[in-house]
């Protein structure tokens, strides 16, 4: 059996992941609403958007946290590599987190100046633009096949691993994605303001044709930059045509439900949309942590401490999935 | 600038931010829930409007020690790769299990935050109560991993490269016990000498004299047991320091040659003996001098004003301490004498300041090495350039943080007294 846990590790990663871009990642495209405020309800939207993430931003947080802890305790060879290459988007990525949390926690408990208000609210919202594209042009560099770690761990990636073509189309998909699920979230959440919804309805379809257009532009970036991944998720081939083809479907029933105003429908294809690109990333990255030169088992740490992780995360879940069941019960049951 | 010492500035910077927001977070749930209980079994309003108050602040705390924690656990990856591909295995459980205690804690203190409408009282209490715990539960969990990077068991080591690998290793270390109990008292009396001084200000003031009562009189119930306790656990520290980390013990001492009843140094006085049997209860024992180790295995000389620091604030503290507590006995309240109030306002920064020193004297005594005698700090580093402008950028954004965290506490102190509880409670 122990073969298959550096598989399972990955796997929970895989699925934090997704909860992190559906939950987290919301709330920063929540925060690209709020920047990108405007019309006669500008203060109400900013409002909304203010009370739908205040009582969950934090806990959505710790997902990423949660990533990077499987990724170090499960993959402590590929967690190295990954800070050595990638030392400058995470340092951008985490300057952008300190400041979209007390940008937001600032402006909303500051008791301040209307200028200390704005301000922080400047800062909240450019935060929340910049953080996901550096995640997303980091997830790139992973994927691209530029950082080579040899096998004294010797770690070699040019800038154009996480700045080319490739990781900026993924930098702007990971924003937009982000923006869209936020839209669709907040239609549902309004409840009766009518007004209020039109608003985010048209974000959210704005913003949901907007990715299927980058979409596009990250497909074309990835053919001219890793052959294999590109061949995997987009090539002319029975899984990848599958997973195009279930995402785009997805992806067009989510809109139509906006358009005609099913706004729960919506919502729920969204989720499966964006659930199903991360589950098709994280399929075209296998057996790779870091493509091409550590596999998930090369990068693993012994198999007594993958063991003993897992164990400790089935429990932990035990007390964590009744407390988050219960959380989002209390917030947002609309 | 050395690479490695640019890296350790930054890790440092991290930490000593991290570590108030972090030691606020674990212990402010706790005067918040015992705030709260006293309404529920009182039914005293202005108990009420205090767990209120002390709320709204802790959630500016909670929410800049969550992301500054964030930035932690990329920096172990970012700052020294070496360590982490080393040690990931070793430390994982116990990072893991500290992963789902902020987990619980962020989603049941949202719930107490913005539930207060939304939930029954009972369960509003609950929520605060589960808060308390995962806090305390998520800084055990990391101190564990700080103990074992002191005293690491649970690996043999082989051509550099760590073996036989025991995932429980990180909770067997000895000085799990000590560092944990000294950390959390620590978090409780440095964050409630800091709350009572706020509360003692108000009352020399003369202002809302109800509230500031209870309010002073719940921090105080906080910060002073954890004073008392403190030099006792921070005893059995030095002990173990002596047994596993000689070269830390001398460099605190700043002893230079190895000797038989080693003298205890305070001030001018030197006390013959007195070093030896403090570190091993035996007035003749053999304590090691910084002579003894090769240069590059002494830690640096800051930790001698650092952990005198500490010690004189510890001790000053727990002192205090006894003379409140004796002074309660006879029936005397804190709040009857203006001198006691106004002690308590000076010494409301002091906790925090030994709390930090006392990090100081844990981890630059730890150095050379990451990992006491196993990974050398300099040989973790990250190869990466660009190290110094990324620390003068956090340096910044971390003092404007600071400052500004300080400027709206201030605004919602100054605020208690005019907002109605109308406004609050259903």
């Amino acid at each position: 059996m122990s073969f298959q846990l550096p598989e399972i590790a990955a796997a929970v990663a895989l699925v934090a992941l997704m909860v992190y871009a559906l939950t987290g990642g919301a709330d920063f495209g929540a925060g690209i609403w709020d920047r990108l405020a405007t019309g006669p309800r500008k203060q109400a939207q900013r409002l909304r958007i203010e009370s739908a993430i205040a009582p969950i931003w934090e806990t959505n947080h710790v997902w990423l946290i949660f990533v990077v802890v499987v990724l170090f305790s499960a993959f402590p060879r590929a967690f190295a590599a990954i800070g050595i290459a990638l030392y400058l988007p995470l340092s951008l990525v985490l300057l952008g987190i300190v400041l979209r949390g007390s940008g937001f926690i600032f402006r909303q408990y500051g008791h301040g100046s209307q200028r200390d208000h704005r301000l922080w609210g400047h800062v909240f919202g450019w935060a929340s633009v910049l953080t996901p594209f550096f995640l997303g042009t980091a997830l790139a560099a992973v994927t691209g096949g530029r950082i080579r770690v040899s096998s004294d761990d010797r770690v070699v990636a040019p800038v154009a691993a996480w700045f080319g073509l490739f990781p900026i189309a993924v930098g702007l998909f990971v924003v937009t994605a982000f923006a869209f699920l936020a839209a669709v979230y907040l239609c549902v959440e309004v409840g009766d303001d009518t007004a209020l919804r039109e608003d985010f309805r048209r974000r959210a379809l704005l913003s949901g044709l907007l990715l299927g257009i980058v979409s596009i532009v990250v497909r074309i970036a990835a053919a001219q930059t890793n052959t294999v991944f590109a061949e995997r998720l987009f090539g002319w081939h029975f899984p990848a045509l599958v997973l195009q083809g279930s995402v785009a479907l997805l992806a067009m029933t989510a809109l139509g439900a906006l358009w005609r105003g099913h706004f729960r429908a919506a919502r729920a294809f969204a989720v499966a949309q964006i659930a199903a690109v991360v589950t098709g990333w994280g399929i075209s990255q296998y057996p790779f942590v870091i493509a091409p030169d550590l596999a998930l088992t090369q990068a693993a740490a012994p198999a007594a401490t993958l063991k003993v992780i897992l164990i400790g995360m089935a429990l932990g879940s035990v007390i964590l999935v009744p407390s988050l069941v219960w959380m989002f019960r209390v917030f947002k049951r609309d | 600038m050395d690479p490695a010492l640019i890296a350790r500035s930054q890790m440092a910077l991290s930490l000593a931010f991290h570590i108030v927001f972090a030691s606020v977070g674990i212990a402010m749930p706790v005067m918040m829930v015992l705030a709260e209980l006293r309404w529920l079994r009182t039914g005293d309003r202005v108990s009420l409007d205090l767990a209120h108050r002390w709320a709204k602040g802790t959630a500016v705390m909670f929410a800049i020690g969550a992301v500054s924690g964030t930035v932690l656990s990329f920096e172990l990856g970012l700052l020294f790769p070496g360590f982490m591909r080393l040690a990931g295995p070793l430390i994982g459980l116990p990072f893991s299990l500290e992963g789902f205690a902020f987990f619980i804690e962020a989603i049941f203190l949202g719930i107490y935050l913005y539930g207060w409408k939304r939930i029954t009282p009972r369960l509003h209490v609950f929520s605060g109560v589960v808060v308390a715990l995962s806090g305390l539960a998520s800084a055990v969990f990391v101190t564990f991993v700080n103990a074992w990077m002191n005293a690491p068991r649970g690996f043999t080591v082989k051509l550099g490269v760590l073996n036989n690998i025991d995932p429980l290793g990180a909770f067997q270390s000895p000085f799990a016990f000590h560092e944990i109990v000294h950390g959390s008292l620590a978090a409780y009396a440095a964050t409630g000498l800091a709350v009572a001084g706020i509360h003692a200000r108000a009352l020399l003031l003369g202002r809302a004299p109800e509230f500031h009562r209870r309010a002073l009189s719940i921090a105080l119930w906080v910060a002073l047991p954890a004073c008392l306790l403190q030099p006792v656990i921070g005893h059995l520290a030095g002990q173990r320091i002596a047994e596993h980390q000689p070269a830390k013990l001398a460099a605190l001492e700043q002893l230079q040659h190895t000797q038989t009843r080693a003298p205890l140094t305070v001030g001018p006085f030197e006390i013959p003996g007195a070093l030896s049997f403090m570190a091993f209860n035996d007035v003749d024992a053999r304590v090691i001098g910084l002579q003894d180790f090769a240069a590059a295995d002494r830690p640096p000389a800051l930790v001698r004003p650092a952990f005198l620091l500490m010690v004189s604030i510890g001790t000053l503290l727990a002192g205090f301490a006894g003379l409140i507590a004796w002074q309660s006995l006879r029936g005397k309240r804190p709040w009857q004498n203006r001198r006691v109030l106004w002690a308590i306002l000076v010494m409301a920064p002091l906790g925090f300041v030994a709390l930090e020193a006392g990090w100081i004297v844990t981890e630059v005594g730890r150095q050379p090495w990451v990992v006491y005698g196993v990974i050398r700090t300099a040989s973790a580093v990250t190869p990466a350039v660009g190290l110094g402008i990324r620390l003068a950028i956090f340096s910044t954004i971390y003092v404007v943080l600071a400052v500004t965290v300080f400027a709206v506490l201030r605004r919602h102190v100054r605020a208690t007294f005019h907002a109605t509880l109308k406004d609050l409670v259903p």
